[in-house]
C-alpha cells in the first residue's frame, strides 16, 4: 500500500541531499524495522513521508495505493491514514490534549466523509487509551508536550496514535528513552493495533522493542541509502555488529 | 437654537470584505446634529437628554478646555500610530434613531430594524430569547436602545440604566463619581468625550451586593460619519461585585469613524469589578481603508482590599489607543489587566496598561499578549509606578509578543518607576514566531493549516482568554480565528 521509488530529498533550504535514493515497500499488514547509524536520514525518511515542508523530494515518487503523495500537504497525508510518531515532538502552549486531539480526529473524519464523534464517546475512548497507555492525569490537564519528560512526550505520541487509528503508522524512535513498563506499554498497544489491513514503519535502534514487535522484514539505513534488507535476524546481527562493516564498505566505495 | 438635519441612511452596496461578518448597516430613520462641534452643539445634546444645568455646566466646561488643547494642537501623538489628521468639524456629535424622539418606554416601541440588528449581532433582547443570565444594556449609534433584566436587578437595589437616565434618576450618584477617576482635564479624547458624550451605561452596586447576573453594553456604531462617545461608569460600593462585559461593532465603511469613549471604575473598600471587552470594531479593509479610530479612556480607582481587573481582546479597530488602568489607592488592593491585542492587515494598536501604586501591600498583574499579523503594528505600553507610600507594594508582568508572517511589526515600552524601596517587580518578556515545527506537528494530525494556526494562537493566548466570562471566551477564540483570516495559509 506504502510504495517508495527512488526517493532522493534535499534540506528545502539548503539543496543539502540526504536522502539518496530509497526504495521501500510496504504491504498491508507488514510491520518494517528501520535501522541505522545516527545522521544516516531515518528521520528525515519519516519526515519526508509525512510531508514535513523543511524537505523537498527532489527525485523519486512516494504512492499510497497507487497515488502519487509527493504533493499532498501533512494533513491531506493524514486524512489518507498516514501517521508520523514523532522523535521529538513539539511543544504547543496552552492546547490540551484532549481538545487537540479531538480536533485532529474530526478533521480526518470529516475529510473522509465520516460524522464526528460525540463528546462523550470521544472522551470514553479518550480515558481508556490514557489508562491502558499509563499517562499521568495531571499531563492530560497541561499543554500539549509542555513540561513532558522525553518518555512522557512518547507515550503522548502512542496515544495519539491509537485514537487516530491509522492505516500506515510510521514511529520515529518511539522507544528511545522509555522505562521497561512504557516500553512495554508501547509494545502491546502496536501488537494490539496489528491488522492485516494497517502497515508499521519503526525506526529504531534497539533490538528491545524488536523482542516484543516483530518485524516482517528490517532494513539498514546508512547514507541516506537501504544498504540491506532483511527478516528479524537482521536486526540481531546488526545490535551484534554495529554498523562498522557497512560504514567501511561505504568509505571504500567512495 | 441650530437647526436639525434629518436624513435617512440607507443600506450602501456592500463593499468588498468579507471577512467582517458584522459590516451589515441598517434602515433607521435617524435624526442627525449638524456636523462639527461648538458650544452649541454641545447645549442641543444636552438639551436632547433633558439634563440638568450642573451636567451641561460641566460639559462646557469640557468643551472650553478640549477646545484649548486643540488650539494648542495638543491631540496626543506620543503613540506609534500613524494616521491622517483628524477633522473634528468633519463629524456628526449627535446622531439618534429618529423614532427616539420620545424615548421608548418599551421594547415594542423600538424600531424593528434596530431590533433586527441586535438579533443579528447575536444580542437578542426580546423577552423570550434573551441572553440568560447576562443583562444587556444595547446602545445603537449614541443612544441606549434597551436594557433587559433591569427588574429582577432592582429588587436588589442594582442600578443598571443607561447614562442618560442615570443622570435623569440618580444625579447624586452621577454627580458624585462622574470625573472622578477620569476627569476631563484628563486628556484631549477624555476632554472631548465629557463635551458630547450622547450616553453610554451607568450601574452601581450597592454595599455587600453580589450582582448575580453579568451586566453587558453593546455599543453598535451605525450611521456614516458619526463618532460614537460613550461614557460608562460602574460604581461597587463597599464589599459590592459585579461583572461587567463591554461588546463592540461597527458597519463596514469606506470612510474611517471616531470612537473615543471614556469608562471610570470606582471600587469602594472591598469591592470588586471585573470588566471585560471584547472589542471587534470595523478593523478597515484589507488594504487599510476606513475602519474605526478607537481612541479610549479607561481607568479605575480602588480603595482599601478593593479589586480591579480588566480583561480586553482586542480584535478590531484601524487604530487601537487605549490604556486600562487602576490606580491603586486603597492599602492592600489589588489591580489586573489581561490583553490580547491582535493586528492584522493595517490595523494599528497602541495599547497597555498603567498600575498606579499608592496604598501599602498594593498588588498588580499585567498579562500582554499581543499578535502582529500582515502589516500590522502591535506596541505594548505600559506603566508602573509605586509611590513612596507603597510599602510593599508588588507588580508582576508578563508581555509577550508574537508574529505572524514578517511584514508586521511587535513592539514594548515599558516605563516603570519605583520610589518605595521595598517594591518587588517582575519584568518578563518575549517575542516569538508561531514555529514550523508546531504547525507541521499539528498539520501531521490531520488539522489544516489555518486551523493549526488558529490553535497555536489561542493556545498561546490562553492566560488570557480564560479570565473571560465563560460564552465571551469561546467568542473571542471565535473572533481571533476570523480576525487572522487571510493572514496565514
Ligand atoms: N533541516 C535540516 N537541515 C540541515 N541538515 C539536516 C536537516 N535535517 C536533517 N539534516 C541532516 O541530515 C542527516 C540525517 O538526519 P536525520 O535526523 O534524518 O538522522 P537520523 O538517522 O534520524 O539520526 P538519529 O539516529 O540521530 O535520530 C544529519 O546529518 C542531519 O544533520
Ligand atoms: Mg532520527
Amino acid at each position: 500500500m506504502l510504495k517508495i521509488e527512488n526517493l532522493h530529498a534535499t534540506v528545502t533550504d539548503s539543496d543539502e541531499v540526504i536522502l539518496k535514493g530509497i526504495d521501500l515497500e510496504v504491504s498491508p499488514g507488514e510491520v518494517h524495522a528501520i535501522m541505522g547509524p545516527n545522521g544516516s536520514g531515518k528521520s528525515t525518511l519519516a519526515n519526508v513521508l509525512m510531508g514535513k515542508p523543511s524537505y523537498t523530494v527532489s527525485e523519486g515518487d512516494i504512492t499510497v495505493d497507487g497515488e502519487s503523495i509527493v504533493e499532498m500537504m501533512p494533513d491531506e497525508r493524514a486524512h489518507l491514514g498516514l501517521f508520523l510518531a514523532m522523535q521529538y515532538p513539539s511543544e504547543v502552549p496552552g492546547v490540551r490534549p484532549w481538545q487537540f486531539l479531538k480536533a485532529a480526529k474530526d478533521a480526518i473524519d470529516d475529510a473522509n466523509g465520516q460524522k464526528k464523534t460525540s463528546v462523550r464517546q470521544f472522551s470514553k475512548l479518550f480515558d481508556e487509551k490514557v489508562e491502558e497507555i499509563g499517562i499521568n492525569l495531571d499531563l492530560i490537564k497541561r499543554s500539549l508536550n509542555e513540561g513532558f519528560s522525553g518518555g512522557e512526550k512518547k507515550r503522548n505520541e502512542m496515544l495519539q496514535m491509537q485514537v487516530l487509528d491509522p492505516r500506515i503508522a510510521i514511529m520515529d524512535e518511539t522507544d528511545s528513552g522509555l522505562d521497561i513498563d512504557a516500553l512495554q506499554a508501547v509494545a502491546d498497544g502496536v501488537n494490539k493495533m496489528r491488522s492485516p489491513e494497517r502497515s508499521f514503519v519503526i525506526v529504531t535502534h534497539y533490538q528491545r522493542l524488536l523482542h516484543f514487535v516483530h518485524p516482517d522484514i528490517v532494513h539498514v539505513l546508512v547514507d541516506g541509502k537501504i544498504v540491506e534488507t532483511g527478516d528479524a535476524s537482521l536486526a540481531e546481527k546488526v545490535e551484534q555488529n554495529g554498523y562498522r562493516d557497512y560504514l567501511a564498505a561505504q568509505r571504500n566505495g567512495k | 437654537m441650530t437647526t436639525q438635519d434629518r436624513l435617512t441612511i440607507s443600506r450602501e452596496s456592500k463593499l468588498d470584505d468579507a471577512g467582517y461578518k458584522w459590516g451589515f448597516s441598517t434602515d433607521v430613520e435617524m435624526e442627525l446634529a449638524p456636523k462639527g462641534l461648538s458650544p452649541d452643539i454641545v447645549r442641543l445634546i444636552s438639551e436632547k437628554k433633558d439634563e440638568p444645568d450642573w451636567m451641561l455646566e460641566w460639559r462646557l466646561k469640557a468643551f472650553e478646555y478640549w477646545s484649548k488643547l486643540q488650539r494648542e494642537d495638543a491631540e496626543p501623538r506620543w503613540a506609534k500610530l500613524r494616521y491622517p489628521d483628524i477633522d473634528y468639524q468633519d463629524i456628526y456629535y449627535y446622531a439618534a434613531p429618529k423614532s427616539f424622539d420620545d424615548a421608548p418606554k418599551s421594547l415594542d416601541e423600538v424600531d424593528p430594524e434596530m431590533l433586527e440588528t441586535f438579533d443579528k449581532l447575536g444580542i437578542p433582547l426580546h423577552e423570550r430569547e434573551r441572553l440568560a443570565g447576562v443583562a444587556v444594556d444595547a446602545v445603537f449609534d449614541s443612544v441606549s436602545v434597551a436594557t433587559t433584566y433591569a427588574d429582577q436587578l432592582e429588587e436588589r437595589g442594582i442600578i443598571f440604566c443607561s447614562f442618560t437616565e442615570a443622570v435623569q434618576n440618580h444625579p447624586e450618584l452621577v454627580q458624585k463619581y462622574l470625573g472622578s477617576v477620569v476627569p476631563y482635564t484628563d486628556n484631549f479624547f477624555a476632554a472631548l468625550n465629557s463635551a458630547v458624550f450622547s450616553d453610554g451605561s451607568f450601574a452601581y452596586v450597592p454595599p455587600g451586593v453580589r450582582c448575580p447576573i453579568e451586566l453587558m453594553t453593546y455599543f453598535r456604531i451605525n450611521t456614516e460619519g458619526s463618532g460614537q462617545f460613550e461614557r460608562t461608569l460602574i460604581v461597587a460600593d463597599e464589599g459590592a461585585y459585579v461583572s461587567y462585559l463591554e461588546g463592540c461593532t461597527a458597519p463596514i465603511r469606506r470612510t474611517s469613524q471616531l470612537h473615543a469613549a471614556v469608562v471610570e471604575l470606582v471600587a469602594l473598600d472591598r469591592g470588586e469589578i471585573k470588566y471585560s471587552t471584547i472589542q471587534n470594531w470595523y478593523p478597515g479593509t484589507k488594504d487599510g481603508q476606513g475602519g474605526v479610530y478607537n481612541f479610549v479612556t479607561k481607568r479605575g480607582i480602588t480603595e482599601r482590599d478593593a479589586k480591579i481587573s480588566w480583561t480586553q481582546v482586542e480584535t478590531g479597530s484601524a487604530i487601537t489607543w487605549k490604556y486600562p488602568s487602576v490606580i491603586l489607592r486603597g492599602d492592600n488592593s489589588v489591580g489586573e489587566f489581561y490583553s490580547v491585542a491582535l493586528a492584522n492587515n493595517y490595523q494599528q494598536a497602541d495599547t497597555g496598561t498603567k498600575m498606579i501604586h499608592i496604598g501599602k501591600n498594593t498588588k498588580s498583574t499585567i498579562v500582554s499578549k499581543g499578535i502582529s499579523a500582515g502589516h500590522g503594528e502591535n506596541t505594548y505600553r505600559g506603566g508602573v509606578k509605586i509611590l513612596p507610600g507603597a510599602e510593599n507594594a508588588t507588580n508582576h508582568t508578563q508581555c509577550d509578543s508574537l508574529l505572524v508572517g514578517d511584514q508586521c511589526g511587535a513592539h514594548t515600552v515599558p516605563y516603570i518607576e519605583v520610589r518605595n524601596p521595598t517594591a518587588r517587580l517582575e519584568h518578563e518578556a518575549s517575542t516569538s514566531k508561531v514555529s514550523d515545527e508546531q504547525l507541521f506537528y499539528l498539520m501531521s494530525r490531520g488539522i489544516s493549516e489555518e486551523d493549526a494556526h488558529h490553535m497555536i494562537i489561542t493556545g498561546w493566548s490562553r492566560n488570557v482568554i480564560k479570565e473571560l466570562p465563560f460564552e465571551f471566551a469561546l467568542e473571542a477564540g471565535q473572533l481571533l480565528k476570523v480576525s487572522l483570516e487571510g493572514a496565514v495559509g
